[in-house]
């Protein structure tokens, strides 16, 4: 492995930037591909799935045999709202694998007693995201109930590509967030995206259940991200 | 958020490599590119290893690391990267099995 292909794709881990290694197993070659850069042929094309799948593999192209190590960012969970739901659903996320952020502008709410170890932001949205922008390797679940806080993230949310978006709220209440989603100038096709309400269903009724039905919906869209198969085939 | 702190660095393969380059030592870095059947450690994962067969990663449940630790020891001398397979199925090419009953191919390289 070339020691400067190394030290770029480190930097783009670092950077939460989905990258590929390329390694041509006849001559022991390698680059390092970035998501978005131009690559032609059926070598691109096989790059593309796999950073659309984030399953590592070897092809054939031209007539060589490639190993493909894809990289992509650890996903992480941002969620709206300190309250009870997330109190659960944060401890749960950390054994998952996810990095996990609360924001909540209510002092009274995201306090460390409430949620030890936790990445707290006892701010407005606005000011945490403008910091520290969401992506598509993050999911977002608005828990607060109150518009003034989830409506700002949720259409960020949508903006950066998330690859999860869900809302706590019955159909009445989310039909009125997406009238004023729309007033917001968020696309019709995007709104419909948004998991709400939110988690799956099965039946949860205390707040560490709905946790559960929450944290495996997000599982599964990260899992089922470019492909229609969403029984969460793993790589393991 | 600190990007930094989203990755374990210190205990990522990769980024271990990287700080061992810069130290000045010369290593070798373990792939897994294809694995059939129940394998204990998904394709792309690492092992890398250093002359003194100080390693870090997995390429297995640890089964199979101290044949790919020995056998880094000449890629890191040759240079010539390998491609190493092992499974309970190809008995012929190493001693080592895998109780899972899987089998993995593992790239074997020198970095740089």
């Amino acid at each position: 492995m070339d020691p400067f292909n190394l030290k770029k794709l480190n930097e783009a881990r670092r950077l939460r930037q989905a990258s590929v290694l390329v390694t041509d197993l006849g001559d022991g070659r390698d680059r390092v591909v970035h998501e978005g850069d131009p690559v032609s042929g059926a070598l691109g094309e096989a790059i593309g799935k796999v950073l659309r799948s984030g399953r590592s593999g070897t092809i054939e192209a031209a007539g060589r045999s490639f190993f493909l190590n894809v990289h992509v960012p650890r996903p992480r969970l941002v969620v709206i709202g300190a309250v009870h739901i997330s109190q659960a659903l944060a401890p749960m996320a950390q054994i998952a694998g996810y990095e996990i952020e609360i924001i909540d502008p209510r002092t009274a709410f995201a306090t460390s007693e409430r949620f030890p170890g936790i990445a707290l932001h006892a701010e407005w949205p606005e000011e945490v995201l403008s910091r520290q922008p969401l992506d598509a390797y993050t999911a977002v679940a608005a828990v607060t109930h109150d518009p003034k806080i989830d409506d700002f993230a949720l259409k960020a949310a949508l903006d950066a590509g998330c690859f999860y978006v869900g809302a706590l709220g019955s159909r009445k209440t989310h039909a009125k967030r997406v009238e004023r989603l729309l007033a917001l100038g968020a696309a019709a096709a995007m709104i419909e995206q948004i998991q709400a309400p939110i988690g799956l269903p099965i039946g949860a009724a205390s707040p560490a259940e709905i946790a559960v039905a929450v944290l495996a919906q997000i599982i599964g869209a990260l899992r089922s991200r470019g492909s229609s198969d969403r029984s969460g085939d793993v790589a393991a | 958020m600190k990007p930094a702190a989203m990755l374990d660095e210190s205990r990522d393969p990769l980024f271990i490599a990287e700080e061992w380059m810069e130290s000045g030592k010369i290593v070798a870095i373990a792939t897994v590119v294809e694995t059939w059947g129940s394998a204990p450690r998904p394709v792309g994962s690492h092992l890398v290893i250093d002359a003194d067969g100080n390693f870090h990663g997995s390429v297995s449940g640890g089964c199979v690391e101290g044949a790919v630790i020995s056998e880094a020891a000449d890629i890191l001398e040759t240079g010539r990267p390998k491609m190493l397979e092992f499974g309970v199925a190809d008995e012929t090419a190493w001693q080592v099995g895998l109780s899972c009953g899987g089998r993995i191919k593992v790239y074997v390289e020198r970095l740089g």
